[in-house]
């Protein structure tokens, strides 16, 4: 069997730290290939040597048995070889068809752009392949999902054989990952090669058909999918067994820290996306949000952290009125908050992670006395975050820009946690961790909870909010509808309440 | 190679990459290179009286330089640190006027005025750009042409009736220096410079090691974020506009209070404020880099003057070193590549 990609013996060096030490992957044609490691491991490193943005010390990249040098991502995409990145790279006051062709726009012969044209071969493009996108939509109007596929399309428009997915599935929903693993599988079906980097193992054992793992840079071997289960997988990254299951001690909840009574919230568009909710979450006890993303959680979380305004309601922390408060006094009366977007609201990425580990304590002592900082204290206090976090940086100087994705995760997991707010809201905290650093996570919001603070989880992965809540609320259309102890029920009945349909049990709310 | 040596050699390699390119252009245009930089060094430090005029030239650069450099630290654009330079002279110049006071409260005074007047003119930009999101650059611009026509406008019917200049400000108002004057054949240096060197160490500290700067930068940076950490996204964006608007301010009061001691309606921009955006881009932004940036253009303008006499090379020719030494620093990423790719080949 031939092979369409190596990657031979490959040594990638930052400043301070080794990223790639002598790491082979074969990708063979019409396989999916998963790539597997810790955070920091190195993967997306790997990957962008191959898709020409960084140039490797040592080793060799063949290209169907040629020895190849890609220089840049032109070089990538002449190859055949195509990226969609973690984050995505889409100008969003354009349409669909305008990102597609972005850089290779399709002309008449007066040389003008024949949009018409672009748009016809991008249809035929998104049918083949099973890609549903509206080729006239804004990016802006349009959700991760499609704007995925959008992505997705525009390495193909570009001839790609060989396409680089990076964490595609860490900002989608359910739906849409099962949606997007059989768009991979039809892309092999036609000839297409899939290396697909992700921490969830339940992806790679029923997509993949190979697995390379990564462990601190270094290659540890491919194994072949079928032959293989979780267990082997985590204890093969991570080097130690890993265990799926959280371990933690029935909840005892104390008196309420967080009331919300009749709250109504607006979005950007000023129409309301909360509707008249109600939550209580008491000390001691982790309270999951389960529901389907757009049912108004980012909104909620917002309006209690003061990043939304209120347009009725209220909002209590140890019964003191908080609606409508900045978000220095909400942080200041005890609230924690672990951000969705990291990039967007967790950290200034072109600020080190020591000036990271202080974004909300800066003005204090002993960081700054009479607004002079003490920048000793501040990395002392990140060194030792970063230790007790696991954080791998090469050191508390680097900027934050400069980390794997989960590796900044992971700093503001610390900085959140560290501060042992009364309330902690944690959204999505796990997303883009490696399993272990998911374990250790869940650990944390446990101890947390067994300390006596209150914590609020959102999450769209059931499998959490199962394992970690010790009460379920579900939301569906901007209000609580149901609420469970994880006992009490199962993965299927939240589905169907998440969905917005009704089961019986007393107290439910429509 | 850090980004640090990298920020200290783009700049070091533009400016000698610039000066050669003067030489080549000499050259061409049939004039001797090294009698025209011969002239140029007798025009800036030839003798006691030229190093005088060199410093008071570069006094008012290192302002606007800074004034620049600190709204860039922050994420913003201050086109209008001419129109600041406008009134803060004009400011000083009537309390210089129209104030009656011992030195020790006149002079503090007046400078203060300049600097508020400044910061008042960069208020209503930032102010715009936090309620209504217009962006800094274009009611800077304009802010510009209001304080120039304004300004010349009120010399005209305030200050004199209908005359270009205004009379000259109380002795205890003024910056000049006798002393320094007279060691330095009676040229217009002033103690202005102390105030300019002071002030780049205040910028350092503001920026760098205060927790009033870290919110600045952090907005500039990433607003999201710094309203997640409780910042005041709003307040920021004006007080670093304010900050940068005093910096201009203070160089117009050396120009009303140090080198004229009045103020002159004007034919058309001062340029200080303009030329602050090339001296804040070859400084890298980087308070120390802005002085020796100011030190280097201004050293450059006032030699020019003695290149047509003694060299037959004209004024302009420095104007052109200048613009390609911009050219060169703002090309910066192409030294930067080329370094790396020489550092390769050697492997
Ligand atoms: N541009 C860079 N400069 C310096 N160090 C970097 C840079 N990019 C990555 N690194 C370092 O290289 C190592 C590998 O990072 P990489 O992003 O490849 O990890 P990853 O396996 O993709 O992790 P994750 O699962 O968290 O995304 C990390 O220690 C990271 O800090
Ligand atoms: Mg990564």
């Amino acid at each position: 069997m031939e092979y369409v990609v190596e990657m031979l013996n490959i040594r990638k060096e930052f400043p301070g730290i080794v990223a790639n030490d002598n790491i082979t992957v074969q990708l063979k044609k019409g396989e999916i290939h998963a790539l597997l490691g810790e955070n920091g491991a190195g993967k997306s490193t790997l990957m962008n040597v191959l898709f020409g943005l960084y140039q490797p010390e040592k080793g060799e990249i063949r290209v169907n048995g040629k020895a190849v040098k890609i220089t840049d991502p032109n070089v990538a995409n002449d190859l055949g070889i195509g990226m969609v990145h973690q984050h995505f790279m889409l100008v969003e006051p354009f349409t669909v068809t305008q990102n597609i062709v972005l850089g290779k726009e399709p002309t008449n012969k007066f040389g003008k752009i024949d949009i018409a044209r672009a748009r016809k071969e991008i249809q035929e493009l998104s049918d083949r392949y099973g890609l549903k996108v509206d080729p006239d939509a804004k990016i802006s109007d349009i959700s991760v999902g499609m704007q995925q596929r959008v992505e997705i399309l525009k390495t193909l428009y570009r001839g790609a054989d060989v396409l680089i997915f990076d964490e595609p599935t860490a900002v989608l929903t359910p739906q849409e990952i099962t949606e997007l693993m059989e768009i991979m599988r039809s892309l092999t079906k036609e000839g297409k090669s899939i290396i697909l980097i992700t921490h969830k193992l339940k992806e790679i054992l029923e997509t993949c058909h190979r697995c390379t793992v990564i462990r601190k840079g270094k290659g540890i071997g491919t194994v072949d999918v079928a032959e293989t289960d979780a267990n082997e997988l985590a204890s093969l990254m991570v080097g130690r067994e890993v265990s799926f299951k959280t371990e933690k001690t029935k909840a005892t909840p104390k008196q309420s820290i967080l009331e919300i009574n009749n709250l109504y919230v607006r979005d950007s568009r000023k129409v309301d996306l909360v509707k008249g909710l109600d939550l209580n979450v008491r000390a001691g006890e982790i309270v999951g949000i389960a529901g389907v993303d757009g049912n108004g959680q980012t909104e909620l979380i917002e309006a209690i952290t003061g990043l939304r305004k209120v347009r009725e309601g209220k909002v209590m922390l140890n019964s003191k009125d908080i609606t409508n408060h900045s978000p220095r006094k909400v942080t200041e009366a005890g609230v924690g908050h672990i951000p969705q977007d990291r990039h967007k609201h967790g950290l200034v990425l072109d600020y080190s992670i020591g000036e990271n580990i202080v974004l909300q304590t800066y003005y204090k002592k002993p960081y700054s006395k009479a607004k002079v900082l003490n920048y000793k204290e501040i990395f002392q206090k990140a060194e030792k975050l970063i230790k007790e976090y696991d954080v791998r940086t090469p050191s508390v100087h680097t900027k934050a820009r400069a980390l794997s994705g989960g590796n900044q995760q992971k700093a503001i997991i610390g900085r959140e946690v560290d501060r042992s707010p009364d309330l902690l809201i944690a959204v999505q905290p796990t997303r883009g961790l490696d399993v272990g650093a998911i374990e250790f996570i869940h650990k944390k919001l446990i101890e947390e909870r067994d300390k006596g603070k209150a914590v609020l989880l959102v999450s769209f992965e059931l499998d959490e909010i199962m394992n970690v809540s010790d009460r379920i609320a579900v939301m569906f259309d901007g209000k609580i509808v149901a609420s469970r102890t994880p006992e009490e029920t199962n993965e299927q009945e939240l589905g169907l309440l998440m969905a917005g349909s009704k089961t019986e049990k007393a107290g439910d709310k429509e | 190679m850090s980004n640090k040596v990298f920020n200290i050699i783009v700049p070091v390699i533009s400016v000698i990459l610039g000066l050669i390119a003067g030489a080549i252009i000499m050259l061409l245009s049939g004039h001797n290179p090294i009698s025209g930089y011969a002239a140029l060094w007798n025009g800036a430090f030839g003798d006691s009286y030229t190093i005088g005029e060199t410093v008071r030239r570069i006094t008012p650069l290192m302002l606007t330089g800074l004034a620049i450099a600190f709204a860039f630290r922050t994420g913003l654009f201050n086109i209008g640190a001419e129109g600041q330079v406008i009134v803060g002279w004009l400011a000083a110049v009537c309390v210089g006027l129209y104030i009656d006071a011992p030195m020790y409260i006149h002079l503090p005074l007046a400078i203060i005025a300049g600097a508020l007047a400044g910061a008042l003119w960069a208020f209503v930009p930032g102010i715009l750009k936090a309620k209504l999101g217009v962006h800094e650059v274009i009611v800077t611009i304009m802010m510009n042409y209001i304080a120039l026509y304004s300004v010349n406008e009120i010399i005209r019917t305030v200050l004199t009736d209908g005359e270009t200049t205004s009379a000259t400000i109380a002795p205890t108002a003024s910056l000049a220096s006798e002393w320094l004057q007279s060691i330095t054949f009676y040229s217009r240096i002033h103690y202005g410079f102390l105030i300019a060197l002071f002030a780049a160490v205040l910028m350092w500290f503001i920026i760098d090691r205060t927790s009033i700067g870290y919110e600045l930068k952090s907005v500039g940076f990433n607003p999201h974020a710094s309203k997640y950490a409780g910042m005041n996204v709003n307040r920021n964006i004006v007080l670093s506009l304010v900050i940068s608007g005093s910096f201009a301010g203070l160089a117009g009061v050396m120009e009303g209070l140090g080198t004229y001691g009045n103020i002159s309606v004007m034919g058309g921009f001062t340029n200080l404020g303009f030329d602050g955006i090339a001296v804040a881009l070859l400084g890298a932004n980087n308070p120390l880099g802005v002085v020796l940036a100011a030190i280097l253009f201004g050293t450059l303008k006032e030699g020019a003057g003695e290149m047509p006499t003694s060299a037959g090379v004209p004024t302009e020719l420095v104007d052109i070193i200048i613009a390609l030494i911009i050219l060169f620093v703002a090309s910066g990423y192409i030294i930067r590549w080329a370094i790396l790719r020489f550092k390769k080949e050697e492997k």
